[in-house]
């Protein structure tokens, strides 16, 4: 023990001193509290400007612009066998029906380079349009009609303004003459901005203006619907079994371990994997909705385990010694009282999963839902494609009208999964006023 | 609820504290405090002086608001959100919820330690430093040494970790870190020292250590302390304050509130009929 | 009758058992005074699962193993070159017979693969027969045999609870076979590459450039294809480096105003919107990558006069900052509050200011804990695809300057592997190579990060 005695520091002394010391620390909790503020602004001013970017481009691309023309449906020209079918149809003039109709609304121009331009106004799709909706009003052969058809990508995105006057003409994607030839029909109220059908019911194409979403849609569902009958059954058995009658052994401890792991594995990795075991070792093909759904629900798989044993951990203990207590077997008080409380929260975790499936892109891309598909699929075996490979694909092309087309596409998307997260925030609303 | 609550046995809770809530020499004296979390009231209309120099115990049955009083006292209060108090609590002629105060150098002088203990997971002369540094008490490096030496002197510490200064302070027996969290305490030179059942969580050789050592920093602070003890109360202060039910029923000299209680809520209380 | 009507048939008859079982069960305790052991559906199930059970798992061997056998058999048709050759002939040969299968045909066929096509359209014929038979014999001798042992005293429920355990089993046991399986894809792919360029020259190779592997096979010269890794793992580290720094001081501090400043009421509207960022498809981040943030660097670079590339890693790594943003927050959000309140109380009882508390006291307890959270988010910038994909570049430049265009790992993964690829070519195997250092990376950052939160844990518990 040392003999010093130290002189304690006086009240009035240390009070001073906090004195002294207290505008700068006052200073500092400043200049602390505004560096909070200012990263919550900042991450909240990124989510604004990924929306406001998204959104100022894709609302645009839910439109595009139509010129409505008067078509003679003329049944000796568009369907010369006369047995009004699908395949009597495509031995019929349509296109020349369209240019015809198209040239009268320009004043018949002459001349080869003339009429070139004014083929170059509306979409190669037309054609198929008017076929189809010949298909549809066969009563109407032999009349006159007002169709609208999608103008050409080049004349879209001229109309949106987003090709100048000012530039050369050599610079430009359309010519003076072209232009001559819009303006002339907007003078005459033939053009018109409306909502895209082609967006919404058109399949995929390289011509900006007739591709759609439909078979990504389709395949997107139908990749689902297989990834939910899988990873479902599966990670509410897995749950169960961990949760409720695994005994504690090394076997357990290995599952459990997996599933953490699975959780931290990239997801192209699980891309990589289905291309090596079900494309490559069992021999299946490449594209379809099938493999993609059962790729997608082992990625899940651990998000819809980790969910579902927190629902069945917050099953009251009491309510299972109440159904032990009354005789039921251990499988029985499981499947009558655990599962049928634990579902809502069960439910909730598998939504958030889909979700994240829905929103998945790198391990489709691995197993070939990357491909070109024209046809929207019929079943889970036949090649499809789905939303979010959709917009990887379309943007990659050029074209400036895609780019609107794919932030349609992203809205579309985003629209999913915002009403499938808050189906789940809705579910778990519910869960907790159970109890 | 404290309004349909104000029978206790038949026994009804007087509207205005009995005894003496008035000392010659205060170093704060609140008056008229209320307390509401939200809704409810949990301090309801208490007045009382505390003196220089002096330990004054709080005690009462739980939920009765002795914690809660003793933590308006340096305005701990403050972190809770829905908490609100009116009234005026004033140290030195200073109402300390004036918003002139600053709530910084109020808890540098009016000091506090935990039910249970509760050192910074940092090492013991670090957990000792930590008021001196954010204050800045110390000049130098010698300075700081010699407050956490005479802290933890005067903690009836510093023979015992003297040695192992840079361990954790987590590292410690239960009654060490609270001796420990005392020395914290001490470290900022407070007046006041606010001790909220600083021995429940100890065994009672530990208790018995911190109660001689509150014995001794009586001389030089002023020490509030919340206790579930009654014996304590009765080895360790000067005055005793009885609250029941969010009201400070009575307060006065430790040895007349132990042996010859005003009201019977009192009587009962230190009787142990409930609590 | 195809694989699918095969097995609803399957499905119909073990109903039917069900019907039975439960009827004769429902007799049994109608009739005489005994006491029926378990309930009648239990008997029904029991019936319905001995004659379904069995035959599904017949359907399956069959149907998974039939076309390894044809496989093997179908070696017999190829002459004596093909089988002679190493592994790409014979894997060119079968694509040949399959071609032929499924009546797609370029050109002239060979007469053995004519043949061969046309003996495995036979054995298929034959397999069909004798799956019907045999999976429709198993089906009804199995339910049979389980509808026979129905009596009083059979506890059928025992038995249902069994099977049904075993299935719950079999389920756990699905996440230890996709680890298998994605190990073993990614495992033997791997060394097959190692076979063909020496392990050393992949991971300490410091050029990337497999791209000239056609023409070395065709003997125009150009170059030899290079397989070293570290440029890809030096571009990947790159971007998730400039990620981290954007989005560790915004998460932190986010986490930080949100845990210790923010009223319940902000902290209930901001909390949700920044998971928002969470819930966002990658590919919305590479979109909004591509098409906004790298033209703006770009021209942002260009007027102070830096050089900057198109597909900078400067806007690959900021756009997946944003998208990591959350995940830093929310992690560290839950590690701030498990900061025991008592250590906050000791700080303010002394009086620290908020700041001071947080920064002395409970940041550093809350340490493990962040860093945890910040190798997670490493672990995730590593593994991140899309975002690389659609905003970085593909060459592979050794480079350390966020303004280059550098590739990383899951992009060149992509790169290599979308499309049609020859299985045996070392630049389809090196995609796989790359795929196992990812999962080594990622799983030993996930391993640490757990250690660290299993300490931090022990601390408080």
């Amino acid at each position: 023990m040392t003999d010093r005695t130290y002189q304690r520091l006086d009240p009035q002394q240390a009070a001073e001193r906090v004195k002294a010391s207290i505008n700068l620390r006052k200073r500092k909790e400043t200049r602390f509290l505004w560096l909070g503020k200012t990263a919550v602004a900042i991450a909240l001013g990124f989510l604004v400007l990924l929306f406001a970017g998204i959104l100022s481009k894709g609302i645009p691309g839910l439109f595009q612009y139509y010129v409505t023309l008067d078509v003679r449906l003329d049944a000796r020209q568009l369907d010369p066998s006369g047995q009004m079918t699908v395949e009597s149809l495509a031995g019929g003039d349509f296109d020349g029906a369209i240019l015809t109709s198209l040239y009268e609304a320009l004043g018949n121009p002459e001349g080869r380079k003339e009429k070139r331009e004014a083929r170059r106004l509306i979409s190669s799709g037309s054609s198929q349009r008017l076929m189809n909706y010949v298909l549809d009003n066969p009563e109407q052969l032999e009349s006159m009609v007002s169709i609208q058809f999608a103008v050409d990508d080049d004349v879209d995105t001229f109309l949106r303004g987003l090709i100048s006057r000012e530039t050369p003409e050599a610079d430009r994607r359309i010519s003076d003459q072209l232009i001559g030839y819009i303006d002339a029909l907007e003078a005459e109220g033939r053009i018109s901005y409306e909502i895209s059908d082609y967006l919404f019911f058109g399949s995929a194409s390289r011509d900006a203006e007739m591709a759609g979403i439909r078979g990504a849609l389709v395949g997107s569902i139908l990749t689902l619907l297989v990834c939910i009958v899988i990873a479902f059954p599966l990670g509410v058995a897995t749950a169960v079994y961990l949760e409720e009658m695994a005994p504690k052994n090394r076997l357990t401890e290995i599952i459990e371990i997996n599933i953490n792991n699975l959780a931290a594995v990239p997801s192209v990795v699980f891309g990589i994997m289905g291309l090596a075991i079900f494309i490559v070792a069992f021999g299946m093909p490449r594209s379809i909705p099938l493999v993609g759904g059962i790729v997608l629900a082992l990625m899940t798989l651990p998000t819809i385990i980790i969910s579902s044993r927190a629902a069945i951990r917050a099953v009251p203990p009491s309510i299972r010694d109440a159904a032990l207590g009354v005789g039921a077997s251990k499988m029985q008080t499981i499947m009558h009282h655990v599962l049928p409380l634990a579902m809502p929260g069960m439910l909730t975790g598998t939504i958030i999963g889909m979700a994240q499936a829905l929103g998945e892109t790198a391990p489709l891309l691995m197993i070939g839902m990357v491909a070109f598909i024209v046809d929207v699929p019929g079943g889970v075996t036949d090649p499809g494609t789905v939303l979010p490979v959709q917009i990887f694909m379309w943007a990659d092309f050029a074209e400036r009208m895609f780019v609107q087309k794919t932030s349609a596409a992203i809205i579309v998307l985003l629209a999913f999964l915002i009403s499938m997260n808050a189906a789940a925030i809705l579910l778990r609303k519910k869960l907790e006023r159970r109890w | 609820m404290v309004q349909n609550t104000n029978q206790v046995e038949g026994r009804a809770v007087p509207e205005k504290t009995l005894g003496e809530i008035q000392v010659d020499n205060p170093r704060m004296s609140a008056r008229n405090v209320n307390v509401f979390y939200g809704e409810k009231q949990a301090i309801d209309n208490i007045s009382l002086d505390i003196g220089m120099s002096q330990v004054i115990s709080f005690i009462g049955p739980s939920g009765c608001g002795k914690s809660t009083f003793l933590r308006c006292l340096n305005r701990m209060n403050d972190t809770i959100d829905i908490c609100k108090v009116d009234g005026e609590i004033k140290i030195d002629h200073q109402n300390i919820y004036d918003p002139a105060i600053d709530v910084v150098s109020l808890r540098a002088r009016v000091g506090m330690v935990f039910q249970k203990p509760n050192p910074f997971p940092k090492s013991i002369f670090d957990n000792i430093a930590y008021g001196p540094r954010i204050h800045g008490l110390a000049a130098s490096k010698v300075e700081l040494d010699q407050i956490v030496e005479s802290s933890l002197q005067r903690a009836g510490l510093w023979e015992e970790v003297k040695d192992r200064l840079d361990q954790p302070g987590t590292g410690l027996s239960g009654g060490q870190q609270q001796r420990l969290c005392i020395a914290r305490a001490i470290a900022v030179s407070p007046e006041v020292i606010l001790m909220d059942e600083p021995c429940s969580a100890l065994d009672p050789i530990a208790t018995a250590k911190v109660e001689e050592l509150i014995h001794e920093l009586r001389e030089q602070y002023t020490i509030v302390i919340v206790t579930h003890s009654m014996q304590q109360a009765a080895r360790i202060s000067d005055r005793t304050a009885y609250f029941h039910l969010g009201k400070l029923v009575e307060v006065g000299d430790t040895k007349q509130v132990f042996t010859n209680p005003r009201h019977e809520l009192t009587q009962d209380y230190i009787t142990g009929r409930f609590g | 009758m195809s694989f699918t009507n095969l097995m609803l048939t399957v499905l119909v008859i073990s109903a039917l058992y069900f019907i039975a079982g439960q009827r004769v069960a429902r007799a049994l305790r109608s009739n005489n005074a005994g006491k029926l052991h378990s309930l009648p559906h239990y008997h029904g199930v029991w019936a319905a699962v001995t004659s379904a059970l069995p035959a599904l798992f017949v359907l399956l061997t069959i149907l998974i193993g039939k076309d390894l056998l044809f496989q093997f058999w179908a070696r017999d048709y190829f002459p004596e070159d093909v089988m002679n050759g190493d592994t790409v002939d014979r894997a060119i040969a079968l694509a040949k017979v399959s071609n032929v299968i499924n009546g797609i045909s370029f050109g002239e066929v060979e007469p053995w693969v004519q043949a061969a096509g046309d003996a495995w359209i036979r054995w298929d014929a034959n397999a069909i027969v004798v799956a019907n038979s045999l999976v429709l014999a198993v089906s009804l001798v199995g339910g049979l045999l389980g509808y026979r042992r129905i009596n009083l005293a059979f506890r059928s429920r025992n038995y249902v609870e069994r099977i049904l355990t075993w299935m719950l089993i079999g389920s756990s046991l699905v996440a230890i076979l996709t680890t298998i399986g994605i190990v073993l894809s990614v495992l033997f792919e791997s060394i097959r590459f190692f076979k063909l360029i020496p392990p050393q020259d992949f991971l300490f190779g410091l050029e990337w450039n497999p791209q000239f592997e056609g023409a070395e096979r065709a003997g125009s010269g150009g170059g030899t294809a290079t397989y070293g890794m570290v440029p890809m793992f030096v571009g990947t580290f790159l971007i998730s480096a400039i990620a981290l720094t954007v989005a560790i001081p915004i998460g932190l501090f986010s986490a930080i105003y949100l845990a210790e400043y923010a009223t319940p009421r902000i902290r209930g509207i901001v909390k949700p919107l920044l998971e928002i960022l969470a819930g966002v498809p990658t590919v919305v981040y590479g979109f909004f990558a591509a098409l906004t943030v790298a033209p703006f660097v770009k021209s942002v670079g260009e007027s102070m006069g830096l050089e900057v590339a198109s597909e900078s890693a400067l806007a690959a790594g900021l756009v997946m900052g944003v998208m990591i943003i959350p995940f830093i927050s929310s992690l560290s959000d839950d590690v701030i509050n498990a900061v025991p309140q008592s250590l906050r109380d000791a700080a303010y009882g002394l009086g620290s200011t908020r700041s001071e508390a947080v920064r002395q006291v409970v940041l550093p307890a809350a340490l493990p804990g962040i860093v945890a959270a910040v190798i997670l988010a490493v672990s995730r910038a590593v593994g991140e695809t899309m975002i690389v994909v659609m905003a970085a570049g593909l060459a592979a430049n050794l480079s350390f300057n966020p303004l280059d265009a550098v590739t990383t790992v899951t992009s060149q993964i992509v790169t290599i592997l979308v499309g049609d690829q020859e299985f045996e070519s070392a630049k389809t195997l090196s995609a796989f190579a790359l795929a196992l250092m990812l999962i080594i990376t990622t799983l030993a950052l996930n391993y640490f990060a757990l250690q660290i939160v299993k300490k931090y844990r022990e601390q408080y518990d």
